[in-house]
């Protein structure tokens, strides 16, 4: 009980991390149609500058600078690199982004070195929040809850309660008409992949001293945010809350276990022994396996269910 | 490009061919030291793999994050095919080993292919990108088959000697490098013109109008990406036999990656754009690497550029001198182009200068006291930081004048070449 507690909350606040990620790139690919290869890598800009920052003059003057900085970065890679590609095509854009990782990967390589940076929990998150039976847990984690949940209502009601919002939703359907209207429809396509960015940044800010901040962070959690997308339904918010919630806690949860399939046999009276056809796969225990289980998640779904949870598009 | 015409003896191509034939055969000539060999060689057989992911992304319109998997699982089995010549196990030429990584990767193309080809765009691109991620886990998953973190050395010199041929030279490699790439190179072209090759053209440009015609378009995708898993493990065989081991990088996403930007360098519109795109890759990659840590990031931004001003990659930008050449106008643009080479080249100087600063300074147990062009000076001070800039600055005004320039001329010669033949 104890474990499984610890885990879906440890889940949880992971999975919220995801979702600030997939959040930004699901808009950012509804509104736009462009697949953001780079948008991993603005979470590590937002964890570095915030690293920088919190050296300077403190962690939570750089929770809020960190994050503006990002979109600011985000907003000129699209008024002057994307929209030039934006006439040859989706796969332009594509490869465009894909560059803009690469560089960027290589510029922190450049700037801040190989090896990770000192970039750590400020004193005052330090230390226990509340015990779950015999085990504390942390503040950071709840802050990292507090952080994210604040930040989705917060989107959700500019996207729903505001005029910008609402030339953002009208702009994922009927960009032509929103045109039309006399709404600067590049601008609103700025004005969101910049967003995008500043989502990414923060949640570098908050997930690079939860976790680690080193130059491989963008390339360890782009592939999950798009296997998030995948999972969740292109182009669908809610199904990409869904999905990342469901692989937060598929990844925490499947670490702290050893099962395996030779534990599931036994039950049966089977047993593996070393003879047996394959047996180092009957032998893996899902700690082990955990790396592989979101992609494994994708395969199935898009074997079973293409359009993705609760996605609508098909193709 | 290439229209529907009756041909059946085309000179150029015969030519061109021939001409491969001899540079492969005359190249380890010309370039004689050993590091010249190792270069050559990797090209060889880098130029198959980047010439399969072309299958995929310039004929079949599918960018595919994904592909080292196939050319890296290809060479996890000819290593062990290898290892058990070795051990006496089996009898078989190592001469015939890449068949064996091109069955593996034709075998795990049907598997992974299956998924993958069930979508197209966008989609497709993510799904390869997770099918990447998943075999490159599985891996390390499984050290008794893959060799874990350190992965499974071997040694190419096993089996008797065929016509005194024992891999063990560098020189004998190359030309078996040499040879399956230009019997790879051929079957390719081949396949480009067959029905299916042209099918797949038509899926890339117009999936529904194709279906319409009454082809399943994810069964040209997929005969499309199988096929293209059998060369890329022909790849995957030679490096193994080239490099003598085989480890987790070989189906990593950095090898995917590295795949789609040499194509994409060389151009995907043409067939020989891979070709050229792998000769420029390898040669950034084993010549720039021993020069400059930032090699990386002057590969990016090049690929950065050719993506903004050039999509259609070097292949595209030669093939359109041609009409140009045919028409006698060539040397109206060669003061225009030489400009904006000497601009670009002064830009060049200048963001090396800045880039090599940085790095300097940032990387602590390097000496900020540095060289370069042959200048000596002090990252630390402000006045190189000055001139770099300046000239970096200058260089950009400069290309941007040139190019416009450039682009008044071939304005114009091209309303003239138009104008005549109308």
């Amino acid at each position: 009980m104890e474990f499984f507690l610890v885990q879906l909350l440890n889940g949880i606040s992971y999975g919220l991390l995801l979702f600030m990620l997939s959040s930004g790139l699901t808009l950012v690919f509804s509104l736009m149609g462009v697949l953001n290869f780079a948008h991993a890598s603005f979470y590590m800009l937002g964890a570095y500058f915030a690293y920088q920052i919190s050296t300077a003059i403190g962690f939570y003057p750089a929770l809020v600078v960190a994050p503006l900085l990002v979109g600011a970065i985000g907003m000129l890679v699209e008024r002057f690199g994307l929209r030039t590609v934006h006439r040859y095509g989706h796969v332009a854009e594509l490869l465009f982004t894909f560059g803009l990782a690469y560089l960027i990967e290589e510029a922190v390589h450049l700037v801040w070195g190989r090896a990770a940076v000192e970039y750590r929990i400020p004193p005052s998150l330090e230390g226990p929040l509340f015990m779950v039976f015999t085990s504390q847990y942390p503040i950071y984690r709840g802050f990292m809850m507090l952080v994210s949940m604040s930040m989705l209502v917060s989107i959700w009601l500019v996207l729903t309660r505001t005029r910008i919002g609402l030339v953002i939703q009208a702009a994922l359907t009927h960009p032509q008409t929103v045109e039309a209207l006399g709404h600067n429809v590049p601008r609103v396509f700025m004005l969101v992949f910049g967003g995008g960015a500043a989502l990414a940044g923060l949640a570098g800010v908050i997930g690079g001293n939860a976790f680690v901040t080193e130059p491989g962070m963008a390339a360890a959690v782009g592939p999950i945010i798009f296997v998030v997308v995948v999972v969740g339904g292109m182009g669908s918010l809610a199904g990409a809350f869904v999905a990342s919630l469901l692989i937060g806690c598929l990844q925490t949860f499947s670490v702290g276990l050893d099962w395996k399939f030779a534990g599931l046999f036994a039950r049966f009276g089977w047993s593996v022994t070393p003879d047996t056809p394959f047996a180092t796969l009957w032998n893996i225990t899902l700690a082990q396996a955990a790396p592989v289980l979101p992609y494994l998640l994708m395969v199935l779904i898009l074997i079973f269910r293409p359009r993705g949870l609760l996605g609508t598009r098909d193709g | 490009m290439a229209s529907l015409r009756f041909q059946p003896f085309n000179p150029a191509r015969w030519l061109l061919w021939g001409a491969t034939a001899v540079l492969f055969l005359v190249a380890p000539l010309v370039f004689r030291e050993s590091f010249a060999l190792t270069m050559l060689t990797q090209m060889g057989a880098f130029i198959i793999f980047a010439l399969s992911y072309n299958m995929l992304l310039g004929q079949g319109g599918m960018l595919s994050f994904g592909h080292a998997v196939y050319s890296g699982l290809g060479a996890y089995f000819s290593v062990h095919v290898l290892n058990m010549i070795g051990k006496g196990t089996i009898v078989f030429p190592v001469m015939l080993l890449p068949l064996v990584g091109g069955l593996a990767g034709l075998a795990f193309g049907i598997i992974f292919g299956y998924v993958t080809t069930k979508k197209a765009g966008t989609t497709f691109a993510m799904i390869s990108l997770g099918i990447g991620e998943l075999v490159h886990a599985c891996v390390l998953m499984f050290p008794g088959f893959f060799g874990g973190e350190g992965g499974v050395s071997t040694n190419r010199v096993v089996g008797q000697p065929f016509l005194g041929i024992t891999f063990g030279p560098a020189i004998q490699v190359y030309y078996l490098v040499a040879f399956w790439c230009f019997v790879c190179m051929i079957a390719m072209f081949a396949l480009t013109q067959t029905p299916l090759g042209r099918m797949a053209n038509a899926v890339r440009d117009n999936p529904e109008r194709a279906e319409f015609v009454g082809y399943d378009t994810q069964k040209v995708r997929f005969l499309q990406l199988v096929l293209a898993g059998f060369f890329a493990g022909v790849s995957g065989a030679l490096s193994c036999i080239n490099f003598e081991i085989v480890t987790d990088e070989n189906v990593s996403a950095i090898r995917s990656g590295g795949v789609l930007l040499a194509t994409f360098i060389g151009g995907t519109g043409f067939f020989f754009g891979p070709i050229l795109g792998s000769v420029v890759f390898i040669f950034f990659v084993v010549a720039l690497s021993g020069f400059t840590q930032a090699w990386l990031l002057y590969l990016g931004l090049f690929f950065l550029a050719m993506v903004l001003y050039a999509p259609g990659g070097i292949a595209s930008l030669i093939m359109m001198q041609l009409p140009v050449i045919r028409a006698r106008r060539l040397r109206a643009l060669a003061l225009p182009y030489l400009l904006a080479l000497a601009a670009g080249l002064v830009a060049f100087a200048g963001l090396v200068g800045v880039v090599e600063m940085v790095y300097r300074i940032s990387d602590a147990s390097l000496d900020t006291q540095m060289s370069l062009f042959g200048i000596g000076f002090d990252a630390k001070s402000a006045r190189p930081w000055i001139a770099f800039s300046l000239v970096l600055a200058a260089g950009l005004a400069a290309l941007g004048f040139a190019a416009r320039h450039v682009g008044e001329r071939w304005g114009a010669i091209q309303n003239q070449i138009q104008g005549k033949q109308p």
